[in-house]
């Protein structure tokens, strides 16, 4: 890629993703929350951390696909279910996904 | 900013630090992409600088390195990051100030911090944020710049298995948020199958936006809200 397409694509990020951010603190803040917001808001935590999840580790691009960080995450998952800490649960990831990776999956 | 403010402040520095070693090892592989991608070294440090939407960021360096245009890779970037539009509305109540001074410290939301922030009862603690966001964002221009000068050394990212690093933290994340409150299972399942439903036929990011709308059921329980 040509340096100019590289800052071109750099500064349009830039203010893409600051009006992304800033749109919804711009125009919806200092108000009362209306009864039904928190019921929605304490719960998109969960579906977009899901999808998230699911995404990144499920998915290659626009296919599905199963892979080796597939195997990562699953195990990481495991390990969550047990009561293992988050640190633990990172490093339990990338190791198994990089033995699945070097044993060629 | 009160005593109990730069408490908040320093307990999200703290809390944020792990999340900010998975940040850190990310860039580190985003530095070494986008400069196998032909990146010149100074902008991949400015994306990291000025934009500090990891996501998004790589989505742009994939979409470039397919050979696409400028007006593709910021689509793309675009989308991925579209869905801190119901973040930023879900923080809205919660920051004081007028619209610019709120949408600035919009600025602070990235997925962990955002997750982590949250009080449980639909309002949001904005001074761990910035402590969670802060330490985070030292991290990821750091392991950026680390990625760009010494990438080569460091072999292949996806050898060493730091594609896995997000998503298991993200399913940390999601754990506590199931183990919180009973109605978070359905919620993240549906959200699971709406992104899944989605990522052969929508373009990338829309899948992890559309699955907000999982959130709505949350209308259901309004009298109990």
């Amino acid at each position: 890629m040509s340096a100019q397409t590289a800052w071109a694509v750099v500064a349009l990020c830039a203010v893409v993703t600051a009006f992304i951010k800033g749109v919804g603190p711009f125009a919806l803040g200092g108000r009362e929350l209306p009864p039904w917001f928190g019921g929605v808001v304490v719960l998109l935590a969960p579906a977009l951390l899901a999808a998230l999840v699911v995404t990144q580790a499920l998915a290659d691009g626009d296919r599905l696909a199963v892979g080796a960080d597939t195997a990562g995450v699953a195990a990481a998952g495991l390990v969550l279910w047990r009561g293992a800490s988050i640190l633990v649960a990172v490093a339990v990831a990338a190791v198994v996904t990089a033995a699945a990776r070097a044993a060629g999956v | 900013m009160t005593a109990e403010q730069r408490r908040a402040w320093r307990a999200g520095l703290r809390a944020g630090a792990p999340v900010a070693v998975a940040a850190g090892l990310l860039a580190l592989s985003f530095g070494v992409l986008a400069r196998e991608a032909g990146m010149p070294s100074l902008a991949v440090a400015a994306f990291s600088v000025i934009v500090f939407a990891g996501s998004a960021q790589f989505a742009a360096i994939a979409i470039l390195g397919q050979g696409a245009g400028v007006g593709a890779a910021v689509a793309a970037a675009a989308m991925m990051n579209s869905r801190f539009l119901p973040m930023g509305v879900a923080l809205a109540p919660s920051l004081p100030g007028g619209p610019w001074k709120r949408a600035l410290q919009g600025q602070a939301v990235v997925d962990a911090s955002w997750a982590m922030a949250a009080d449980g009862k639909g309002g949001f603690d904005r001074h761990y944020l910035f402590g969670l966001t802060a330490v985070q964002y030292v991290a990821w221009v750091l392991g950026t710049v680390l990625g760009v000068l010494w990438g080569d050394l460091l072999g292949d990212p996806e050898a060493l298995g730091l594609d896995a690093v997000y998503p298991a933290f993200f399913l940390a994340l999601l754990f506590e948020e199931l183990r919180a409150r009973r109605a978070a299972r359905g919620v993240a399942a549906a959200g699971a199958l709406i992104a899944l439903v989605l990522v052969p036929i929508a373009p990338p990011g829309v899948p992890v936006l559309a699955a907000a709308l999982a959130a709505l059921v949350g209308l259901r329980d309004r009298r109990t809200a």
